[in-house]
């Protein structure tokens, strides 16, 4: 009975976001999974800012990082927030096709943000500004790392999702997770913004 | 291949620590005998492990909290038999013995005895007390108690493989840090909290969610009964603060594991915010501890005075500022470490503050008695006894709340006997009443009165014999964690301590007795009909122990006390006119699983397994995705077999005093006060 409903919704165009009110417990559910890993990203924020001067016989934060760089970083992760949402339209119009260009689209744009931050970190540890150099190093790769930890789970789950619409379609379950996929990378992009405005402009001004 | 680990991890250095390793070893071995000896292993994986209904894992919970409880308190029993005898000598615990045993005295004490317990009572009583069938996602309450048990695994294990940290269970860098302590004691610790701390910030979530979205139609936030409202609140506290511990713990790791300069002395480290991040995790973590009891106290208090609560407005917005100033008094846990005077005096009036809202509770609980018609059943006693006692630690917290006199007691016996004066009264004791009160709706019968008496005078006593004489030592200028020492004048007290904690020794004992004589007479104590106490709140309306699905018709709520309203109404144990299908989880392993491989994760961060690590790593993440694209984890009871379940239920036929303020009259103009009757 059950799963013939679910059929019977597949892929249709909805008007709402989300899987709809079966699913608003865990939609809740993770908005306060977000709140909590805001608390964590707050804390790492605080820490590098009461660090940020500490560099020992470091390098300074002017001398190690690149506007024009940064500006590339921050091109790729909004774009990608801006293809997540193409793809959520596109699920509100029940075009399974549709979702799973944008996701993979947004997947590569992601990809190309994690890459970037990689060389990115590549090149100061090998200039000797690894986070082992200086407190002010240790806070930067443990704010910035951490983030970039968080956007490249959230590849893998884009890259589930998109496996599981391909497989199961646009179920009511599958939209929940999408719409809840969804709320996890925009997340990813405000902290981008606060990064960028609390430990990449400062630092060069 | 094995990174670290070799033979020598072994404890044949001390005979004190091989007792201790083949305490563990044997006892792990029994337990795996009897289970083996009584064919019961599908049985308690089918029935328990894999488990996600609220009730059973709230049981596995408390079952883990006493287990954790016996192993801390030997950790305690042994350093006050140290003290008790170190006058000028050696004692028979080597130094860094000694500091192992305190710092996993604390760190069981808080994170796997006092935590699981509040932990299970929220899972037995909150999602019955709501009118709800379960908690908001039974699979992640499920990891969340895996989680919890991998974590006190991993310290139970330090006893056998290994050491233990010796940096207290507050772990001040730069001493836990690489420098100082190249070993794998601060390893074993840090992994335990992450480990646990994941999951105990689900179990926040997962209350927080249950509480605002599945309460029954009618109990609004102002008709939720006190235990469910502390409920919320600590899980709030739970979801908020948790994740300081986490990001705390991590820092103090990459300090430890990759070099970096978080907490170190030279290289741009600063150690201060380890301890304001610690402690913006800790001191909300003092009101995660006894805010739950406050909410035992609460429930029992109403039940055994036989009216309603005295001020449960009052009760609720006290609850919600300690959990708001909670978050605002954490530095006064280091007033010497070099603030200004005036950041002192923020936190220190910031601190006294608290004492406003604690003490409108009690004066709630003192006039819930008052004209009441009590009855000394057990969790009475706890709740008396934690009234009297409480207040004694709260005037010594005020005290140590000012910051020039914190600058003389501060780190001294008076501070250790002014924290185990909030929290084993404050939290415990709340937490066996508690016990004591629901046993009957987990299992069906009731606990013996006799033995949770007698358990109840031994624990006082024995409290008062062990903490009172450490007030006195703190002015007499005995700092703690001492492991020998050369004045004469400290000795009798010490003595005297050493003997309050053997009369909580046989306080514990009787606890087991109570727990024994229970079971074995359950015949004699059978609870019939779901309603032992005459039981004012939803959590009574369900059968003992409930149906799978505690209500069969979810109940209309129209009062504070919806159960004592029920009965006013005559509304209990009618039946509808027909049962409906019911939906309920699926039991999974997913959970076990994934509990096993934080405790492998850990074990092999610990030892530098790297190769382990990563592997249990993978196959969480495995375990995690494919659990999170499964469609099908319910299951339905047919409405015929609901129907065959409740045909067969009795219910309570129990009617409330009439002659004490009860729901329906108007609460104001019954409640007597002294002076105006």
């Amino acid at each position: 009975m059950a799963m013939a409903e679910t059929t019977a919704v597949h892929d249709e165009p909805v008007a709402h976001l989300g899987g709809g009110e079966e699913f608003e417990e865990r939609e809740f559910g993770f908005w306060l999974y977000l709140m909590t890993d805001a608390v964590i990203f707050a804390l790492l924020f605080a820490t590098y800012v009461v660090m940020s001067g500490n560099i020992a016989s470091g390098p300074d934060a002017k001398s190690l990082f690149s506007l024009p760089h940064t500006a590339g970083e921050t091109l790729l992760l909004l774009c990608s927030s801006i293809t997540f949402g193409f793809a959520t339209l596109a699920s509100l119009a029940g075009q399974r096709g549709r979702v799973i260009q944008w996701l993979i689209v947004t997947i590569v744009l992601g990809a190309g943000f994690v890459a970037m931050e990689i060389i990115e970190f590549a090149g100061m540890i090998s200039a000797g500004a690894g986070p082992g150099t200086s407190g002010f190093l240790s806070a930067f790769f443990t704010l910035v790392g951490t983030h970039g930890l968080h956007v490249s789970l959230g590849i893998v789950g884009i890259a589930v999702m998109t496996v599981q619409i391909s497989m199961k379609g646009l179920t009511n379950p599958v939209r929940s997770r999408l719409y809840r996929l969804g709320l996890f990378w925009h997340f990813l992009d405000i902290v981008w913004i606060g990064i960028f405005s609390v430990v990449y402009l400062p630092g060069v001004m | 291949m094995l990174g670290k680990l070799t033979i020598d991890a072994l404890p044949f250095y001390s005979w004190v620590a091989m007792a201790g390793a083949g305490v563990t070893v044997f006892g792990g071995l029994i337990v795996v005998a009897l289970i083996t000896y009584l064919g019961a292993w599908r049985y308690l994986w089918t029935e328990w492990l894999t488990s996600v209904d609220h009730k059973k894992i709230g049981i596995m919970y408390i079952v883990l909290a006493l287990v954790m409880l016996i192993r801390g308190f030997i950790d305690a029993i042994m350093m006050r038999a140290q003290q008790a005898f170190a006058l000028n000598s050696d004692g028979y615990l080597p130094p860094e013995h000694f500091e192992q045993i305190f710092t996993s005295h604390g760190t069981i004490m808080v994170f796997f005895m006092a935590m699981p317990f509040l932990t299970g009572l929220f899972n037995i009583v909150a999602p019955q007390q709501i009118g709800a069938r379960d908690v908001a996602f039974p699979f992640m309450n499920s990891i969340s108690l895996w989680l919890t048990a991998a974590g006190a695994g991993l310290v139970l294990v330090s006893l056998v493989v290994g050491k233990f940290s010796t940096a207290g269970w507050t772990g001040y860098p730069p001493y836990s840090g690489i420098e100082f302590n190249p070993g794998v004691g601060v390893d074993y610790w840090l992994w335990a909290l992450l480990v646990s701390g994941v999951g105990s910030t689900m179990t926040g979530i997962n209350f927080v969610v249950t509480i605002l979205k599945k309460r029954a139609p009618g109990m609004t936030l102002m008709r939720m009964p006190m235990f469910s409202w502390t409920t919320l609140v600590v899980s709030i506290l739970i979801a908020f603060a948790f994740p300081a511990l986490t990001v705390v713990a991590i820092q103090l790791g990459l300090d430890r594991y990759l070099g970096f300069h978080f907490f170190t002395n030279g290289d741009g480290g600063n150690m201060m915010n380890f301890a304001n991040l610690l402690w913006i995790w800790g001191h909300p973590e003092v009101y995660i501890l006894i805010l739950p009891a406050f909410g035992v106290y609460s429930e029992v208090v109403a039940t055994f005075s036989g009216k309603r609560l005295f001020g449960y407005d009052s009760l609720v917005y006290a609850t919600g500022c300690i959990g708001i100033l909670s978050f605002t008094v954490w530095l006064h846990h280091f007033f010497t470490m070099g603030s200004s005077a005036n950041v002192n005096a923020f936190f220190g009036i910031a601190t006294m503050i608290i004492a406003v809202p604690t003490g409108v509770k009690v004066f709630d609980w003192l006039f819930t008695m008052f004209r009441g018609r009590i009855v000394f059943h057990p969790s009475m006693y706890w709740t008396i006894g934690f009234i009297v006692t409480f207040v004694i630690g709260g005037v010594s917290g005020v005290l140590l709340a000012l910051p020039p006199a914190d600058y003389l007691m501060h780190n001294s016996t008076f501070l250790v006997a002014h924290f185990h004066n909030m929290l084993i009264p404050g939290a415990l004791f709340g937490y066996l009443a508690g016990m004591n009160y629901w046993f009957p709706k987990a299992f069906g019968f009731k606990l013996d009165e006799t033995w949770g008496i007698r358990a109840f005078w031994f624990w006082i006593i024995g409290f008062y014999l062990a903490f009172m004489p450490l007030y006195v030592l703190g002015f007499m200028g005995m700092v703690r964690r001492m492991e020998h020492y050369n004045v004469a004048e400290w000795q009798p007290y010490l003595m005297v301590a050493a003997v309050g904690a053997v009369f909580v020794l046989i306080g514990i004992a009787c606890i087991a007795m109570q727990l024994y004589v229970s079971v074995r007479d359950r015949a004699q104590a059978v609870d019939a009909t779901g309603d032992p106490w005459n039981g004012r709140t939803l959590e009574w309306a369900t059968s003992s122990p409930p149906a799978p699905y505690n209500f069969a018709v979810i109940p209309q709520v129209e009062d504070i006390d919806a159960f004592a309203d029920m009965k006013r109404r005559g509304v209990v144990g009618v039946h509808p006119d027909r049962y409906e299908d019911i939906t309920m989880p699926k039991s999974t392993g997913a959970g076990v699983m994934l509990g096993a491989g934080g405790f492998v994760l850990g074990f092999a961060m610990i030892w530098h397994i790297w190769w382990l690590a990563a592997l249990s790593l993978v196959g969480a993440v495995a375990i995690l995705i494919y659990r999170a694209s499964n469609d099908d984890d319910e299951f339905t009871i047919p409405a015929t077999e609901v129907e065959a379940i409740e045909n067969k239920r009795q219910f309570s036929t129990l009617k409330l005093p009439t002659d004490l303020p009860q729901p329906g009259t108007d609460p104001a103009a019954e409640q007597p006060m002294p002076g105006n009757i």
